[in-house]
């Protein structure tokens, strides 16, 4: 990396231990059901699943055959059939269904559920309606966390966005409480947790509640602060063009549970090859955090590298010989392949993206964030609307337009719908009826000014009546306030100084300089104040429900600057982008200290706009 | 102390002693005479019932219930039918079994709680004999019919009625029977003259136990152990037969000389000892029967103890009065109508340390401490010939175990002192034993008190537990007490403290003379911090009582609200349940209630309770939208939510096959939009039913598949199948912009590579997206002739962009060189190779630093 890191940066707590008790527990499950059985996973869960038992490891335990779970009727002449699923109302039916239709064909076979990472009441009430209740036996699979890398942990859990967000549906809280507790027990205790956010609140006090029950071990601290952050908190940056390595693999290859899959223009073979991204790979590691401009000179260099360690055979007598096979020839053949696979990941990145367009699609990213030229940019986006480009990065830039400016004017916004209906078809009226009620993309209303609508705001915050009956749709009422904030946080550095890309001196450079993320900034912020004063103005325009509260009671201890203490626990609540993990990489470099980010799952600006499009029903 | 030993009689290799436990507090007139007698184990509550047969229909007996030490907690007059038995269940309540087979359960103050039925066949028949008896499974009732059939219940809380098989041959009563629990199964044991019977849920078998004098000719009593191990029978010819309760082995047979049947007979044999005995008790003469040929008569003269190695049966000793035994795990209390007493054999540490000279090391110990009190040498020399033995551990060790068996405080204290004592001279001695036995003694004492009367020995104690102990006070409402050994013993407070307060707030809302405000207040007051203690669990007692309000403001105080809901429900306060199970946060315990309300309420209120929840509401809406669709639609419009009605008509309509519904239902979202006053939104809605219709006709006339497609996709496939006209008439019908308009024919033309189309097109009138994008299209379509048709008709500003992307580096140059633009001029040369023409090169350069210059 271009910069260095701090010497004395704590180790990383082992996360292989989540693996370890999620598989232990599968295989426990799977012998409650013992003899041959069909098991059929969720779509969602397969890769997942392939991270913590292999295919050897469920035949093992008695599993015949494996499908995937579609809704559709199945073929299966086993006795018993296991269902490995996410507690869906929809996926219930659909097993339900299957139970009733071999009762019609006078058909025997025991049912079993398993619920991952735990069941709901409605989906039992499913089970009940449709008469088969008697007949499956249910259980939970408590696989909350799945470690992606050395320091993510993801949920896997992308719905949770929707509902929590969009929809109103708290159901999830509960989870991401267990999660929190969970990494508690295991690594905690914890003594300091800041977060801000509604889900946040939420989350901290199903915890609470869940430590409180519980006996408490005294042991040695992992882990020893935590940040939890709600995704609405923070929309615009995840819904920027992603341009550094790993967050730009992501965008465009579409990185699922930590591995990727580069297509014959990247191999330059005929065949797809299949890749983990992680610290494991080194080349990966290296590039993964860097601008991409930085990214091929990079790369030319490893493969120099890589020559003159291979050009070391020369003159090389039989012995030496020897020992360099044995050695290192395995070594560098792997290092060999992996560099040649990124090379050509680069390349065809390259190709699409220093391509004028993309150049002026950025342009008018930054223009957007940095407020100027903002007729510019609405011609931009007709233009990008009526040419077809994109369905998804139209909305984007939408999103990105009414976000840094506080909603459209009215006529911009009625003339840019109607164009985008044209586009792409009249079920979008639904899209935008979701993306008004997370807020994402709204519509000024005709004489309100940002100063109104502050004011606005912040007496719903004050006022506690009118804070509870908007509660639920917080997002309604939430105005992004963005200008304002950047102001006050420096978001934006000042246009006009060159930006040295190859030596960032911010967080800005993971937007190429002209932007820091709002997220990572609060998190910067408050861990640099130790709590929120001075932030006073801020969290009111985010909405409130800010707190930091000290765990543990003898302040004495905290004081000391333990290594726990420099390890911090972030929890996006809805998502985070590779961007803001590289971000907080960053971040933990230039302090000392080590992020570990706990996500309910990687979103990037894709992920997040298909999860309001409504056809999926 | 030197009477410690008076009361001890020798048997065999032991010693049995009689304790007396409590003076009677209670006044019996006839002693317990012509009673229904019953006494609980464990020290437990004893029940009266005086003249249970009835002599007229007016005179009522009348049923007393008292503590071990004859303190009367309750007594009431019986009007129910006659009663046949009585008994105490594990958990101290009454058990009054009537002659019709009928069951009634009293708790310890004579609280009625509920009666159950012993089943038709004894209601026929009538109760002859009952025995309330107890098992790992709880406490069960056996009756015996006047048909001589049997009748067994193994669990009063589970009741199971079980008929056991007929015995066959059996003419008239059983001369005696018992209950034995084997095998995990509850079987009946009886005599019919010299026959010995087990019935078993299916069988009846005949049995003799081995060994048994073959003079018997009938068996006129039988006793089960405590722990259903042993069993005894007395027979006709005066023998008493000990074994074991399966019948396979035989540990004695005493012959006791006496013919008559006895009155009781029970085992007193305490656990680990190697010595069987049991306690026959006849009218007014008691003794014991053990291993050896010898027993024990009592009462005995008032020197001393006799054992009667050859008996002389005509000269009958006498008790004082009409008694009871109660057997227990060490021994057998006997009660009478003035005295209280426990006879048991002594415990070998006991044994060691108080036998006439015994050189135990617990009894030197005891000596040397007494010496040292007397202040005399002779201490030291004892302590030095239990410490040349090195036995010191062992005496202390001895004296702390005897002081647990001993009754008298005053022995406890001069006990536990020679082990303190003798502690000092032993370096690492582990205190465990001596500090937790001065606890248990403690205790123990306390509630051997006669105003407890609960005289539980050591074992005992420990058999049951501090838990069921503290339980059984509660139970008797001796609150303080049970808290001051909690707090004494330190049991964590969830079990401890915590658990008993529970139960007096339980008991105090059931007192109906106070108002619910002071209950309220004194229960939070008590309660206060204490950990552990569920609200609901108390305010679950008193909605039980009827005091719904006194519930709720109870339920106010409990701080986990999921806990609050269940009980909410159950009172029917339903919308509070909802607000509860929200501020949970438990979307389950929401998602119950709202199923609740569901099924509770009719339609309208339940839509209009969850208008105020709107987490209720978007949790529901949720399940919905996957399972009830139209109770969604409902929903809406119960809220005339137009907007999500109209939206909701839009999802349906893609969701539809049939174009006539969709279009329907596109109508109903049209007048759902335009009712929310959402002009845009229905007048999208209503173009698109013209581009349905539209596409239709297309599709009828020109049969091409474009149903369903967006504004602009229709107008490309229409344009790539060369249908102009019609695109064109969707250009102009829905007003779509010129610049799109422009770009999608671009595109599409190029695509179709109609160049010739495309070159009419673009002089069909000035374009509005300039002539650029002509050029790179015609580009991108590797057409490079055609495009450059159009470099000419590029704004200069564009025209360097244009010959480039066209590959004129000349013509580029040119433009750039005539526009005098430092940027375009460089832009140009950037795209030269070394292969360009030097000419331009330099021309490029001189023209650059020209302008420069300027």
């Amino acid at each position: 990396m271009a910069y260095s890191s701090r010497r004395d940066a704590p180790e990383l707590p082992d996360f292989s231990l989540l693996k370890r008790l999620a598989k232990d527990q599968l295989i426990y499950l799977l012998e409650q059901l013992p003899g041959k059985k069909d098991l059929f996973i969720d779509a969602d869960l397969m890769s997942p699943l392939d991270r913590i038992a292999s295919v050897t490891t469920l035949k093992q335990h008695e599993v015949d055959k494996l499908y995937k779970v579609e809704n559709k009727p199945i073929v299966s002449t086993c006795d018993q059939l296991c269902f490995l699923i996410r507690p869906r109302i929809q996926t219930v039916r659909w097993v339900a269904d299957i139970v009733n239709a071999d009762k019609a064909a006078g058909r025997f076979r025991r049912y079993k559920i398993i619920f991952s990472p735990q069941k709901f009441y409605a989906c039992e009430t499913i089970l009940e309606e449709q008469g088969v209740y008697g007949d499956v036996s249910t259980d939970e699979w408590a696989f909350y966390l799945l470690p992606l890398d050395d320091d993510i942990i993801s949920l896997e859990l992308p719905e949770f966005f929707r509902d929590n967000f969009l929809e109103g549906d708290q159901r999830w809280v509960m989870t991401a409480g267990s999660t929190l507790h969970l990494l508690h027990s295991l690594y905690g205790p914890f003594s300091k947790v800041y977060g801000i956010g509604r889900c946040a609140k939420m989350t901290y006090e199903s915890w609470r509640e869940l430590v409180e029950e519980g006996e408490q071990r005294a042991r040695k601290s992992d882990i020893g602060n935590v940040f939890l952050i709600d995704r609405d908190v923070d929309f615009v940056t995840p819904l920027c063009s992603q341009v550094v390595y790993e967050g730009l693999v992501d965008d465009i290859f579409r990185i699922k549970c930590g591995s990727v899959e580069f297509g014959p223009d990247v191999t330059s073979s005929d065949k797809s090859v299949k890749v983990m991204l992680n610290s494991q790979d080194k080349v990966f590691n290296e590039i993964r955090n860097e601008h991409f401009s930085n990214v091929f000179s990079f790369l030319s260099q490893k493969a120099r590298n890589l020559q003159t360690a291979y050009d070391k055979r020369k003159g090389m007598d039989i012995k030496q010989m020897k020992t360099f096979v044995a050695e290192e020839l395995k070594g560098l053949k792997q290092e060999h392949r992996l560099l040649s696979l990124h090379i050509g990941a680069s390349e065809s990145m390259m190709k699409k993206k220093t391509k004028q367009d993309f150049q002026e699609l950025l342009k008018t990213e930054h223009s957007l964030l940095e407020g100027f030229e903002i007729r510019e940019c609405i011609a931009y986006i007709e233009e990008h609307i009526n040419r077809q480009v994109s369905m998804i990065d139209s909305l984007r830039l939408l999103c990105l337009l009414s976000l840094t400016e506080n909603g459209l004017l009215p006529k911009d916004y009625r003339s840019l719908k109607a164009q985008y209906l044209q586009s792409y078809g009249i079920e979008h009226l639904l899209t935008f009826a979701n993306l008004r009620q997370l807020g994402l993309l709204v519509e000024q209303q005709p004489g309100e000014t940002l100063t109104v609508m502050e004011s606005k705001v912040g007496k719903l915050v004050n006022d506690k009546t009118a804070g509870k009956l908007t509660d639920a749709f917080s997002s309604l009422a939430k105005k992004s306030n963005f200008r304002a904030l950047s102001k006050r946080l420096v978001l934006v550095p000042k246009s006009g100084e060159e930006y040295d890309l190859r030596v960032p001196r911010d967080m800005a450079y993971i937007f190429s300089g002209a932007y820091i993320p709002l997220s990572c900034r609060l998190i910067e912020q408050v861990l640099e104040r130790d709590g929120w004063t001075g932030l006073e103005e801020v969290t009111r325009m985010l909405n409130g429900n800010e707190f930091a509260v000290t765990a543990g009671s003898n302040g004495a201890e905290t004081k000391v600057k333990t290594d726990a203490q420099r390890i911090i626990l972030v929890m996006f609540l809805g998502g985070c982008s590779y961007s803001e993990i590289s971000a907080l990489r960053f971040l933990g470099k230039e302090r000392g200290y080590k992020f570990i980010v706990v996500t309910t799952a990687i979103i990037n600006s894709a992920r997040m706009l298909e999860a309001m499009l409504d056809n999926h029903v | 102390m030197a009477f410690v030993t008076a009361n001890w009689n020798p048997l065999g290799e032991a010693f049995y002693r009689k304790i007396e436990l409590y003076q009677m507090s209670w006044n019996l007139r006839d002693g317990l005479r012509d009673c229904l007698f019953a006494a609980a184990p464990y020290g437990g509550p004893i029940a009266l019932l005086k003249e249970p047969q009835r002599r007229s229909p007016s005179a009522r007996p009348q049923l007393e219930i008292y503590s071990s030490s004859g303190i009367s907690m309750a007594s009431f007059p019986w009007k129910s039918g006659p009663v046949k038995q009585l008994g105490w269940t594990v958990s101290d309540d009454l058990l009054c079994v009537q002659e019709d087979g009928t069951v009634l359960i009293y708790d310890l103050f004579g609280g009625f709680k509920r009666h159950f039925s012993m089943g038709n066949e004894v209601l026929q028949n009538h109760v002859m004999e009952a025995k309330v008896f107890h098992s790992p499974y709880g406490t069960g009732v056996a009756i015996v019919t006047g048909a001589f059939r049997f009748t067994l219940a193994t669990n009063i809380d589970d009741l199971k009625l079980r008929r056991l098989p007929e015995v066959p041959g059996l003419q008239g009563a059983p001369t005696c029977w018992a209950v034995l629990t084997q095998d995990r199964q509850s079987k009946v044991l009886l005599a019919s003259g010299a026959e010995l019977y087990i019935l078993d849920n299916t069988a009846c078998i005949l049995v003799t136990p081995p060994g048994l004098s073959p003079q018997a000719t009938s068996i006129f009593h039988m006793a089960v152990s405590f722990s259903y191990k042993y069993l005894a029978l007395f027979t006709d010819s005066g023998h008493v037969w000990m074994g074991s309760a399966n019948l396979k082995d035989k540990l004695s047979e005493v012959e006791t000389k006496v013919r008559t049947p006895p009155k009781q007979m029970a085992w007193c044999r305490r656990p680990k000892s190697h010595q069987p005995s049991v306690v026959i008790m006849w009218d007014r003469h008691l003794l014991v029967a053990g291993e050896c040929k010898d027993t024990i008569q009592y009462p005995a003269p008032k020197d001393c103890g006799v054992v009667v190695t050859d008996l002389d049966l005509s000269c009958g000793y006498h008790l004082d009065d009409e008694s009871v035994l109660v057997p227990e795990l060490d021994g057998v209390r006997i009660v009478s109508g003035t005295h209280h007493e426990l006879l048991q054999e002594v415990p070998a540490a006991c044994e060691e340390i108080f036998k006439i000279a015994s050189m135990a090391p617990g009894a030197l110990l005891l000596e040397a401490h007494k010496e040292y009190e007397k202040e005399s040498q002779k201490a030291d020399e004892y302590l030095r010939e239990i410490k040349e033995q090195s036995l010191l551990g062992e005496a202390v060790r001895q004296c702390v175990e005897a002081a647990g068996y001993e009754h008298e405080p005053e022995t406890q204290k001069t006990l536990l002192r020679a082990a303190s004592f003798g502690k000092c001279f032993l370096s690492n001695f582990p205190p465990e034993q001596f500090v937790s036995m001065c606890r248990d003694l403690r205790v123990l004492n306390a509630v051997r008190d006669y105003t407890v009367g609960i005289p539980l020995t050591q074992p005992q104690y420990k058999q049951m537990t501090v838990q069921v102990l503290i339980d059984r006070l509660v139970y008797r409402k001796l609150y303080p007490l049970a808290i001051e050994i909690c707090r004494y013993l330190k049991t964590p407070e969830y079990q401890g403290v915590s658990r008993v307060l529970k139960h007096w707030a339980c008991c105090k809302v059931q007192q109906k003379e106070e108002a619910d405000e002071v209950i309220a207040r004194a229960i939070s007051l008590k309660l206060g911090e204490a950990a552990g203690i569920s609200y609901s669990e108390i305010a679950a007692r008193a909605y039980e009582c009827g005091r719904t309000e006194l519930a709720i403001k109870l339920l106010e105080f409990e701080p986990r609200s999921g806990e609050q809901v269940p009980l909410l429900l159950k009172m029917k306060r339903s919308q509070l349940a909802l607000s509860k199970a929200i501020e949970s946060g438990d979307t389950d315990l929401v998602y119950t209630v709202v199923t609740y309300l569901k099924n509770e309420m009719n339609r309208g209120d339940f839509f209009m309770t969850l208008r105020n929840q709107p987490v209720a509401l978007s949790l529901y809406r949720q399940f919905c939208k996957y399972q009830e669709q139209d109770t969604l639609k409902d929903l809406f419009n119960q809220d005339d939510d137009h907007q999500e009605l109209g939206n909701f008509y839009v999802r349906a309509s893609y969701q539809e096959g049939k174009l006539e519904a969709r279009m329907a239902l596109l109508q109903s979202a049209v007048d759902e939009y335009n009712k929310a006053k959402n002009e845009f939104a229905a007048k999208a809605t209503e173009e698109e039913m013209r581009l349905l219709r539209f596409q239709r006709r297309v599709e009828e006339e020109k049969a091409e598949r474009v149903l369903g497609s967006s504004l602009q996709d229709t107008m490309h496939c229409l344009l790539t199948a060369g249908l102009h006209k019609q695109a064109e008439q969707l250009y102009k019908d829905f007003r779509v912009p010129d610049k799109r308009y422009w770009w999608l024919k671009l595109t599409a033309l190029a695509e179709k590579e109609d160049w010739d189309e495309l070159e009419k097109f673009a002089k069909s009138k000035k374009s509005p997206i300039g002539y650029l994008p002509f050029v790179e299209v015609c580009v991108k379509h590797r057409n490079k002739y055609e495009a450059k048709k159009y470099v000419s008709k590029v704004t200069p500003e564009q025209r360097v962009k244009a010959h480039l992307a066209v590959g004129e580096l000349e013509g580029a140059a040119d433009v750039a060189i005539e526009r005098r633009n430092e940027g375009e001029i460089s832009l140009v040369l950037s795209r030269c190779s070394p292969t360009t023409d030097r000419a331009l090169l330099e021309r490029l350069n001189r023209a650059r630093s020209t302008v420069a210059k300027k």
